[in-house]
């Protein structure tokens, strides 16, 4: 049976892993891992155009196709609900009418320190009202906490993005607990809402448990591009997205403390 | 006259456009978005803006992220 496709916002997405464009050796291994990785959607950052070394200036975007890829421009980087509002506007500006899809879309992200990179709630929740108000179809990276993330939802967003762990920590989903009452809370009346884990993926068995709990997707970046084969990495990234999906809706056995045999008890020839 | 550029001072020709600071730096305005003290200028807008001394300016692209 056909999965139903993601749909976010006015995007709709054939995979439900988005995948990041950082950290790549080089752009070409980028290109390699988007591909094994099957997703189409790739989150990309707004930065300061280099104005001098220009001759090693490749641009990121010659490397991604517009015909398969939807770009997720991020707010990386920004600490304050100001730095964000500038920062998704620029980058609406950068989409619009460059033959991307993605202008109508950003990733939010206001981050509360350096050494943690934490998301700082009240800054979030400051920029995703304004940015609503201001047309954008906002996608919130967040920590997992339920009633945050309830306000975040009533707040207008998108998506909701609740962190697994730190941003490129490689520690997983750290408390499922948590992203498992916000799919409830959330998703109340609601099935359809999408909640995708986003940062802390190490592994393709993150990705895979997280998308058994239920989650719609997962966004990950450093997982891929830090592996010491990334194109394997993503490979493995996909086949446990899909994976994750198809043991998450067909309904798992209950866990149980003792054994049940799985060949029949009559006919032993002992018996 | 003189402007600043991302966060850097510069001499550029008096009246130039967006557009013509653009061509000097040999970036493509498709791959851009421009912010002139401030206010985001439209991409449509780049030819017909004309720069005034001291006007700050940002130039940005898209660069890998996650």
């Amino acid at each position: 049976m056909m999965d139903k496709q993601l749909k976010i916002g006015p995007y709709t997405l054939s995979s439900r892993l988005i995948v990041g464009t950082g950290k790549y050796a080089t752009l070409e291994l980028m290109q390699q891992c988007h591909a094994a990785s099957k997703s189409n959607c790739v989150t990309v950052a707004v930065r300061r155009e280099r104005l001098v070394d220009k001759n090693s200036g490749r641009n990121i975007l010659d490397f991604i196709d517009p015909k398969k890829y939807i770009l997720l421009p991020n707010t990386a980087g920004c600490f304050t609900a100001d730095e964000v509002v500038r920062v998704a506007r620029l980058g609406r500006e950068l989409l619009d009418g460059s033959g991307y899809q993605g202008a109508q879309w950003v990733k939010l992200e206001c981050l509360g320190d350096t050494k943690t990179l934490l998301p700082e709630p009240l800054g979030t929740l400051e920029a995703l009202k304004i940015l609503v108000a201001d047309g954008f179809h906002v996608l919130v990276y967040c920590s997992d906490d339920v009633m945050l993330c309830k306000r975040i939802k009533e707040a207008g967003a998108a998506a909701v993005m609740p962190a697994g762990s730190p941003i490129g920590s490689g520690q997983g989903v750290l408390n499922p607990n948590a992203i498992r009452i916000i799919l409830e809370e959330l998703k109340h009346n609601d099935p359809a809402y999408p909640i995708i884990v986003d940062a802390g993926v190490g592994t393709a068995s993150d990705v895979a448990a997280a998308m058994e709990i239920g989650v719609d997707g997962v966004l990950l970046n450093t997982a891929i591009a830090g592996a010491q084969d990334p194109v394997k990495m993503a490979q493995a990234m996909a086949l446990a997205t899909e994976a994750g999906r198809l043991a998450g809706t067909a309904g798992r056995i209950p866990r149980k403390l003792y054994a049940t045999a799985s060949s029949p008890w009559e006919g032993r020839i002992n018996g | 006259m003189e402007i600043l550029l991302n966060g850097k001072k510069m001499e550029i020709p008096e009246k130039a456009t967006i557009g013509e600071l653009l061509a000097l730096h040999k970036l493509a305005p498709v791959r851009v978005a421009v912010e002139r003290n401030g206010e985001i200028v439209r991409r449509a807008d780049f030819y017909t803006v004309r720069l005034a001394p001291q006007d700050q300016i940002e130039v940005v692209t898209l660069v890998g992220g996650g």
